[in-house]
């Protein structure tokens, strides 16, 4: 019940941000982007929390969808939900054809295997200057009004906020009911005895690559929403020191928990929004953050109150 | 992690000191501005990298527009009421930025936006003043088509273009060394426009171009291509990378003794590259957007001096600190010829200001050209000063005026709101 | 042709570093089962600490003095904060820790030096072309493999022959036993890490005569050493050198041909490495699954 009423408290929350967001000092677009994070963490999370798999690569598929989606608007149709269609399935695509690359390996190795991989995309994205822009980046595109029949929604600031916030719900609908299904849990159990597992009979390696792909989808998702958010695709989206963010967003809130990457990713943006604001040395409070979690909570700001409520 | 994460806007954000000098860094700085009674300032938002790869041409830009804001400010400000300067570091990336200028107009309210030393950042913030309506002052962005096939109504530039970065000096050059010219390019935008146009103007004057490297950003060995280009036997080796790229590609010129062996000359250099060149690598013909060393030219001598005084470690302004300066001078200019911080006024305001000889710091016309919102700032080719001791690190040949070598149609087609 | 032996050689002299930084990296990984991402930063201060002393000691003072202190601090880094790990059996959380470590590093060394970059001045005897057929072999360069060859020898004899070596590598295979054996596995672990950082610094200051000082400087060698220690093989030294050495030449002969793939070709080695043959040339089945 407790669990209903906090995840209600937190969708109102969400839902109410263009108010209450800007009078403690935020703006709306903030807020879309810790949503759009939320989404590419809770997406790696499925790999990195639930499977047990050092992803360190899923930026490539967050710039996968960004540059998908760029891509669209600028070349293809002024059409935002195709634009979100399109950036997400390239992305998805790429996991899931790079999965069976990717599930046999295990510790660093699949930690560098997955970097590798990102790497490749971003320097494809940095080379290629007449598609992509190249360094530059991709510009020159915009999200575009929303059809539906008759209606015409302006994406303003605020309104696509709201899209961003359907889109989260969607998502985190999806990886709710995958967790709790009998894949979510061979997922879990593979994370805490993978050698079980394979005596069992699972073909864990299969899991492995459908974590991965699934991962891939959702976090091609929260790309495509992010070239939106400010019509621009960078290749800065592609590199592993964005990935390297992702993850430790994830550990700072909790990787064992469902939401946690949502916390870390709050804490995480918001912190560097404002010390990036107030202080030339933001950096370094950015690195004793990621020292002092790993020395004194590794389970993460949730896990320190999930012992409370756990049983023994 | 209980700690409050925003406080009220008035006091969270001050002006940021970035720690330049030895061991003096302070970590948090006080609000330095009051305000005058009961009259809300004008904010003008200010995005550079103050960490990163760029961070010491960020640094400079951000104290060029803090002279200024001094300045304006003891003149009576914007229309009578006070300024104030938001800085916020972006790192050089576009995303980055993109979420700063947000924040710096949603937020904190600016009334202005200023900076860029990245490409990159000035193309995707130009994106968004274009969408809030807000005016953009480019500083350090150099990609052409800011003021070019991405223009808005909204955006002003202060540097130059990459065609009139090669019209300053391919004259020179080519009557100096000759026309056969090998080409080592940055492989992004900016390099690639910069040959094309130096590629184009050596054409016109009858030369051939012998090959053309282009160089991954961030190139650290610039070996192959510099065996490639002696291997061509060119009158002139043509270095158009710039920053950390140009220091490395010219100390490993030097070391091979390539520079004994062919005149070396390029595009764009700064004072920081210079500065960074140990002795062998001095060398070479390039242009500078401005210089500090001008015995003839009114205002500047007292402005380097003030400089010092301000800053006290040592240095001297650079071209990037000018571009600071006068971007933040010509936003007040702009708004107080226009009589008033509406975006449309001061845009047509700022069509045609020409800046005044205290803030130009240099000979010529300098104007900002209505067509493409471009400042028609001179270019300062000259040559480097082999054992020159910082800052006579450069000999300028000559300051030619912007207008007379920009490119007529640069392909910008203003978006005024109907 | 001509071009391609040149480019052939220029990325071996190129690979030298990456083989420097890898051997350090692989010494933390073997025994201390540490990710450091913070090697770069070590190379930093290798650097600038050595960029400071010149003035004081010399360049062959600075030489020496660059790395030791690096190693020294690395030692107070791995009492404070890599100890206090070495029981989290998910290297995910050292990688983390020094992640964070080396923005510090960074963002203190922009704060101390300033953002400009720095010039490392190197005398005139080693910093003449050798030749003038084949240029690009410049004194400096030679003098970096030298003291990278002295530098691996050196370790090499000191694992060999000497008990601190043989203690290593008796931790590496099995660290409990070694324990039991009597041998103290703290000071052991320590001194370990103070090396592979020692040998960061060494890298950082022969870096900074080719390549100046900069604040990022450490970024672009950190990705290809991590590289180089997976295609030599997780857990060798020697692969670690030879690592380095083959994705200097790949990088070379790449940028001959098509060079702006020369960055993505040492990741595109790496997968293939690992798709093929996981544990490279000479590593050992099995370590760090």
């Amino acid at each position: 019940m407790t669990r209903v009423l906090s995840i209600g408290a937190i969708w109102l929350a969400l839902v109410g941000l263009p108010w209450w967001l800007p009078l403690i000092g935020g703006y709306t677009a903030l807020g879309s982007k810790i949503l759009i994070y939320a989404i590419a963490t809770m997406g790696l999370n499925i790999v990195l929390g639930f499977t047990g798999g050092l992803s360190f690569g899923q930026a490539a598929y967050f710039g996968l969808g960004a540059y998908g989606a760029g891509m669209t608007l600028k070349y293809l149709a002024p059409s935002t939900p195709l634009a979100i269609l399109i950036g997400t399935l390239v992305g998805g695509i790429a996991a899931t054809l790079l999965g069976p690359l990717v599930m046999r390996r295990r510790g660093i190795y699949f930690a560098m295997i997955t970097i590798a991989i990102g790497q490749l995309f971003y320097f494809v994205m940095v080379r290629w200057n007449e598609v992509t822009g190249g360094e530059d980046g991709l510009a020159g595109f915009s999200r575009q009004d929303i059809h539906l029949g008759s209606l015409v929604i302006p994406l303003t600031a605020t309104n696509y906020y709201y899209l961003v916030l359907i889109c989260f719900t969607a998502a985190v609908a999806v990886m709710w009911a995958l967790l709790q299904s009998p894949l979510g849990h061979t997922w879990v159990a593979i994370r805490e005895n993978r050698r079980r597992m394979e005596f069992l009979g699972i073909r864990v390696e299969r899991y492995v690559w459908a974590a991965f792909a699934v991962a891939g989808f959702i976090t091609a998702l929260a790309g495509t929403l992010n070239a939106m958010l400010f019509n621009f695709a960078s290749p800065q989206d592609l590199h592993w020191i964005l990935s390297g963010n992702f993850v430790i967003m994830i550990v700072l809130g909790g990787m064992r928990s469902f939401f946690g990457p949502l916390l870390g990713v709050i804490i995480f943006v918001v912190a560097q929004d404002y010390l990036s604001s107030v202080t030339g040395n933001w950096m370094t409070f950015i690195g004793i953050i990621f020292v002092l979690i790993v020395l004194l909570c590794p389970k993460g700001v949730l896990g320190l109150f999930a012992r409370r409520t756990e049983a023994a | 992690m209980k700690t409050p994460i925003f406080t009220t806007p008035f006091d969270r954000r001050t002006v940021i000191k970035t720690g330049a000098a030895l061991g003096a860094s302070t970590l948090f700085s006080p609000p330095i501005l009051t305000y005058a009674q009961g009259e809300t300032p004008i904010k003008i938002g200010m995005h550079d990298p103050l960490t990163g790869t760029y961070a010491a041409e960020g640094d400079s830009e951000a104290r060029g527009a803090k002279m200024a804001l001094a300045e304006v400010n003891a003149k009576g400000g914007i229309l009578g009421r006070k300024v104030e300067l938001l800085i916020e570091d972006e790192g050089a990336n576009a995303g980055i930025a993109a979420q700063k200028a947000h924040k710096l107009i949603e937020q904190d309210k600016v009334n202005f936006l200023m900076g860029s030393v990245s490409s990159a950042t000035s193309l995707s913030v130009t994106q968004v003043a274009h969408e809030k309506g807000v005016v953009y002052m480019v500083t350090g962005g150099h990609t052409d088509p800011v003021t070019g096939s991405q223009c808005h109504w909204t955006t002003f530039r202060i540097c130059t273009t990459t065609y009139m970065l090669a019209a300053g000096l391919a004259g020179t050059l080519h009557k100096k060394f000759g026309g056969k010219w090998y080409f080592i390019t940055p492989d992004y935008a900016f390099g690639h426009t910069l040959q094309e146009s130096y590629a184009k103007l050596l054409k016109e004057m009858g030369g051939t171009v012998l090959g053309n490297s282009l160089s991954p950003l961030g190139t650290t060995d610039f070996s192959s291509y510099l065996i490639k280009a002696q291997q061509s036997k060119p009158d002139v080796l043509i270095l158009l990378v710039d920053g950390q790229d140009l220091v490395n590609c010219m100390k490993q010129a030097a070391q091979f003794g390539l520079m004994k062996k062919f005149p070396i000359g390029g595009g764009l250099s700064e004072l920081e590259v210079l500065r960074a060149l140990p002795k062998e690598a001095k060398q070479g013909w390039w242009t500078l957007e401005w210089y500090w060393d001008q015995p003839n030219t009114p205002h500047v001598k007292e402005w380097v001096a003030a400089y010092q005084k301000a800053h006290n470690d040592g240095t001297y302004p650079s071209a990037r600190t000018w571009f600071g300066y006068a971007g933040l001078h010509a936003l007040a200019m702009g708004a107080n010829t226009a009589k008033s911080i509406e975006a449309v006024k001061v845009a047509k305001a700022l069509e045609g200001l020409e800046l005044p000889p205290e803030v130009k710091l240099q000979p010529n016309k300098v104007y900002f050209r209505a067509s493409d919102h471009q400042l028609m700032s001179s270019e300062f080719p000259g040559e480097i000063i082999q054992d020159g001791v910082y800052p006579r690190l450069f000999k300028v040949a000559d300051i030619v005026a912007g207008d007379k070598i920009a490119l007529k149609d640069t392909g910008c087609k203003l978006d005024y709101p109907a | 042709m001509e071009l391609l032996l040149f480019n052939v050689f220029n990325g071996l002299i190129q690979g030298v570093f990456y083989a420097l930084m890898a051997l350090g990296l692989a010494l933390i990984l073997s025994l201390n089962s540490v990710i450091n991402m913070a090697h770069g930063g070590f190379l930093v201060i290798g650097a600038y600490l050595a960029y400071t002393l010149q003035p004081y000691l010399g360049f062959w003072g600075a030489l020496v003095a660059g790395p030791v202190l690096a190693g020294g601090i690395g030692l107070i880094v791995e009492r404070v904060l890599i100890r206090p790990i070495y029981s989290r059996a998910d290297p995910l959380y050292s990688l983390l820790l020094t992640f964070g470590l080396a923005l510090i590093i960074e963002d203190m060394t922009r704060t101390i030096w300033g953002p400009q970059g720095l010039p490392l001045e190197i005398p005139d005897i080693i910093n003449s072309p050798v030749s003038t057929e084949y240029f690009f072999i410049t004194g400096y360069r030679l003098f970096v493999v030298g003291i990278t060859a002295a530098a691996a020898i050196g370790l090499y004899l000191l694992m060999r022959y000497t008990l601190l070596g043989i203690r290593i590598r008796a931790g590496t295979r099995d660290l409990e036993t070694t324990s039991a054996l009597g041998v103290n596995i703290y000071k052991l672990r320590a001194l370990n890490f103070g090396f592979g950082c020692m040998f960061a610094g060494l890298s950082g200051v022969l870096a900074a005569g080719i390549l100046g000082l900069t604040p990022p400087m450490g970024n672009s060698l950190l990705m290809p050493s991590f590289v180089a220690i997976i295609i030599g093989g997780v857990g060798s030294l020697f692969g670690a050198v030879l690592g380095g050495l083959i994705i200097g030449v790949a990088a070379g002969i790449t940028t001959t041909y098509y060079p702006a793939a020369s960055e993505a070709v040492i990741y595109l080695m790496m997968l293939i490495v690992l798709v093929v043959r996981p544990r490279g040339l000479f590593g050992e089945e099995g370590l760090f699954e």
